[in-house]
């Protein structure tokens, strides 16, 4: 039985759908995350899963026990779960110690007990040298932590997440994504993590679900949402991507002023008829000086048509010859070519994603 | 964005009809119930009371016009009317001359002491209107007042040199009292404006007094005019000053006038109608106030507009150092000054001198006459009773407000802001019209008073209550139940401690003002429940005014104490923002 289900969830406001139908089953002791642009409804889905919002349809269970239902709803403080903020939400009036220890305190713990586990989750999150301090004192990383260790030292049957490192300047949120994980390893928690930054969802989740428009466009591992996106929105949302449409005229698809030969795609892909979307990560194309040798793959005569150096990667604008349009290509530093430049264009057919 | 959850709510009830209903209602929603009774109490029942009397029949109750025709059917009530709407414009007018240059020297120059101008406004403040009168009668009494006996000792001329027993003299101290309004509008408006506005001006060759003219000033007109809207409205149903200073001079004013009917022959059918205007004219111009300064696309309500740097004036800075001084010294230090060696006079008509000194006057009000000793304590507790009264109530609406607990929640802070545009003479006569008369007979009891009291400042509470809420994060609240406590819990644990400050505020924002309050009290009071401010009113009619004096000083240092203990305790802008 799965730790956590939801079933067919939508959250009405007005007429505005804010969730539409959204159907999500998280095992014990799996690391999910909501990812999507903002507005996209997963906050909305998280705080329905908490118990401070109840779903006009549908409903949520925890292993079979139902929590929450359009006419009922059990309140967040008897679902035996624990979330961390945007805000941190940090107690103020209260010192580290105190704040790590609230939860406990409502579990009616020993005060002896309190002290033991309090101290303990604080060596765990490296806090445990500032559990006098009171949170004004902290820095934004510190407070993150000690949101983190508050809410894992009551070890909740789920932990929420809501954008937890938006806060956060870039160094810290890299360091605190692995910190996350690391948590996440060492106790098991079942945990449901919202973001809106994809790197922060590939670091830390098992699954993801995207969502756009108070839908669920996909629920898979980092990898296959990576490499097989299952929709326009999945594929250009995660990670960068040209979309191209071909059209299957015999034996190779037509792209706007290129042809490709049918036999090299996927067989999935090769199956289909009519026009196709296909979505090319820029890291699969690759130039080649004009006249050089091609390995079997697929190319096309094309020009330069911008570029910029990103210090790890050039990146390349590149419009195949009798095309409108110009394709983003991502090569290495050593691959130099001017603008203006008649190069080969090489597609990788086999991984193109047909959408 | 959060929903109500409630278990209750979710067990599948049998039982039919009205029980189950009341067994679904929720303690927020009782709770909703609860405070919209107080609220009507306090609100609508007067108002609505006002509304009905002005159209009965005295003794009867029949329905009529008559009141309405005898309000405005004499030409002594209508020029009452007009007298009042000129006091108004002429003390904005002042106060605009008082508070612009200064609230311009403190936002946008290098003026030095800013802190003096500051003290000044702050001054005015702690005194309240009619106080600053009898200062001013000890000071510019025609006969005894030393200006003028110095003037005839100097000039050896027969008549006064000012006299405040008139229209000016009124004009002159309610300008000395309410031009902070217009400081600290004024000075909110300036402090949002950017100094490139006045670079961009300056760069294009635009001198100085051009700019600020030109650019700085209209900019911040909308806060000026704000400003002086409250500044007239404050006018027009002040009591205390009108009273004092009006009467004798044979100057009919619309809240003299009211107390007048109140008089005898005793015509409160007729006062109600009479207070239509006062309650029109205030409804509408805070209206147009709102209008004004919510209007978009102007610069001074965009937020901190980047930078300021304080502007060169060079020795001008001297002169507006000055002109803080003199506001202040006729606000405060000039009045205060001669209150206090009043005080201390057997008669203040023998001058100061060794022989004149005296303790008679306090040791009279503290403890010989019982009328004095009733009235500061009758002051003190009904203050006290309804700032603390005033702030619960607020407190509970303004949680279930922004926690969006209950549907129509909005209604309860209309309710509490209403008052705002009630003035405190008008909605003390809707009191007296609603519980004075039987069935419920409060008449001279405490209760009606306090009860006026928390109506009067419940605005205020609701202000300050509402602002300390929306400063709460309701993530630290979720954040408590998530880990399994309840709104209690969270409400114990959390909210309260946050909003310590908040409830200081609170609590002196409305008792300080309350504990000086006339307009209110002076309908409602009873032979056994007299505050300090109309038993000073009845002493000045008397004449007494060394015993007067005294207990001006009293409520001087009280009030002085309160404040510095509201500076301690909350911070600097206490008392000085302009959102209330």
């Amino acid at each position: 039985m799965a730790k956590l289900d939801l079933n067919g969830i939508s959250k009405l406001y007005g007429e505005a759908r804010a969730v539409d139908n959204v159907n999500l089953s998280i095992e014990e002791g799996e690391f999910v995350s909501l990812l999507g642009p903002s507005g996209c409804g997963k906050t909305t889905t998280l705080r329905m899963i908490a118990g401070f919002i109840r779903p006009s349809s549908g409903t949520i269970t925890m292993q079979g026990r139902e929590l929450s239902s359009a006419s009922t709803s059990l309140p967040p403080e008897r679902r035996d779960m624990s979330m961390i903020f945007q805000s941190y939400a940090i107690w103020p009036n209260m010192t580290v110690a105190q704040n790590v220890g609230f939860g406990l305190k409502l579990r009616k713990m020993s005060k002896s007990e309190i002290d033991r586990q309090v101290m303990d989750i604080l060596r765990v999150t490296r806090m445990d040298h500032l559990a006098e301090r009171y949170p004004a004192e902290l820095s934004g990383g510190q407070q993150q932590r000690v949101a983190l260790a508050r809410a894992i030292v009551v070890k909740p049957g789920v932990l929420l997440l809501d954008e937890p490192l938006s806060n956060l300047d870039a160094n810290l949120r890299e360091e605190m994504r692995f910190e996350i994980r690391r948590l996440h390893d060492e106790f098991g928690i079942t945990t449901v993590y919202v973001t809106h930054d994809q790197g922060e969802a590939m670091v830390a989740s098992d699954r993801i679900a995207v969502m756009n428009a108070g839908r669920i466009e996909q629920i898979d591992s980092p990898f296959d949402l990576y490499n097989k996106p299952r929709s326009h929105f999945v594929a250009g949302f995660i990670g960068r991507t040209n979309l191209i449409t071909g059209r299957r005229v015999n034996g190779h698809f037509e792209f706007d002023g290129f042809n490709l030969d049918a036999g090299g795609f996927d067989p999935d892909a090769a199956m289909r008829t009519g026009e196709v979307d296909f979505s090319v990560r820029p890291q699969l194309l690759r130039i080649l000086p004009a006249g050089a040798a091609t390995a079997g793959h697929s190319t096309v005569q094309a020009v330069v048509a911008e570029r910029s150096y990103l210090g790890e990667n050039w990146d390349y604008l590149v419009r195949p010859v009798g095309s409108e349009r110009a394709l983003r290509v991502s090569a290495l530093p050593a691959d130099r070519h001017e603008v203006g430049a008649n190069v080969l264009l090489e597609f990788d057919t086999r991984q193109m994603v047909a959408l | 964005m959060t929903d109500n959850v409630s278990p209750i709510a979710a067990r599948g009830d049998e039982s039919p009809g009205l029980v189950r209903r009341l067994r679904n209602l929720e303690p927020s929603n009782l709770l909703w119930i609860l405070l919209f009774g107080v609220l009507v109490v306090l609100v609508v029942g007067p108002i609505g009371f006002l509304l009905k009397v002005s159209f009965q029949e005295g003794g009867n109750g029949a329905f009529t016009f008559d009141n309405y025709i005898e309000a405005y059917g004499r030409w002594r009530y209508l020029q009452a009317l007009i007298n009042s709407c000129l006091l108004g414009a002429c003390t904005a007018a002042l106060s605009v001359v008082f508070a612009v240059p200064m609230a311009w020297a403190v936002s946008r120059t290098n003026m030095p002491a800013k802190w003096f101008a500051w003290a000044s406004v702050l001054g005015a403040f702690i005194l309240p209107p009619y106080l600053t009168s009898i200062g001013w009668i000890l000071i510019a009494g025609p006969n005894s007042g030393w200006l003028n006996e110095g003037w005839r000792w100097v000039t050896g001329a027969e008549a006064p040199l000012f006299n405040i027993y008139s229209f000016f003299g009124m004009v002159l101290m309610i300008a000395l009292n309410a031009f902070p309004f217009i400081f600290l509008f004024t000075k909110a408006g300036l402090d949002m404006i950017s100094t490139e506005m006045e670079e961009a001006a300056a760069i294009l060759g635009s001198p100085t007094w051009y700019t600020s003219l030109r650019i700085t000033l209209p900019l911040v007109w909308p806060s000026i005019l704000g400003g002086i809207i409250i500044v007239f409205l404050e006018s027009i149903a002040l009591f205390g000053v009108p009273a004092i200073l009006g009467i004798p001079a044979r100057i009919n004013l619309v809240t003299t006038q009211l107390f007048q009917f109140f008089g005898y022959p005793f015509k409160m059918e007729v006062a109600a109608a009479y207070a239509m205007p006062l309650l029109l004219i205030t409804v509408s111009l805070i209206y147009v106030q709102r209008l004004l300064l919510n209007r978009k696309g102007f610069v001074t309500q965009t937020g901190k507009g980047g930078e300021r740097r304080e502007l060169e004036i060079g020795r001008w800075k001297w002169a507006l150092l000055a002109w803080c001084g003199f506001v202040g010294a006729l606000a405060m230090y000039l009045p205060g000054y001669t209150m206090v060696v009043a005080s201390f006079s057997e008669a203040w008509g023998k001058g100061l001198s060794f022989s004149n000194l005296t303790l008679a006057n306090y040791y009279d009000i503290l403890f010989v006459s019982r009328l004095t000793q009733e009235a500061i304590v009758n002051s003190f507790y009904f203050a006290g009773v309804a700032a603390f009264c005033a702030l619960g109530l607020a407190l509970c609406v303004a949680y279930i407000v922004t926690r969006g607990l209950v549907p129509f929640a909005n209604v309860l802070a209309f309710l509490c802001m209403a008052p705002f545009v009630i003035p405190g003479i008008v909605l003390a006569i809707g009191f007296y019209a609603a519980y004075a008369p039987p069935p419920l007979s409060l008449y001279g009891t405490s209760a009606i008073i306090i009860v006026a009291f928390i109506a009067r400042f419940l605005p205020i509470s609701y202000g300050t209550a509402a602002a300390g809420m929306r400063s709460i994060n309701p993530e630290m609240e979720e954040a408590v139940r998530v880990l399994g406590g309840g709104r209690l819990t969270a409400i114990r644990h959390v909210v309260a401690p946050l909003l310590k400050k908040t409830l200081f505020a609170g609590f002196l924002l409305v008792f300080i003002p309350a504990t000086r309050e006339l307009s209110a009290a002076i309908f409602l009071v009873g032979p056994n429940s007299r505050v300090m401010s109309v038993l000073i009113f009845d002493m000045t009619e008397e004449g007494r005014f060394e015993a007067v004096a005294a207990i001006g000083c009293i409520i001087l240092v009280t009030t002085t104490f309160f404040v510095w203990l509201g500076f301690k305790l909350v911070g600097r802008d206490f008392m000085m923002r302009t959102n209330h």
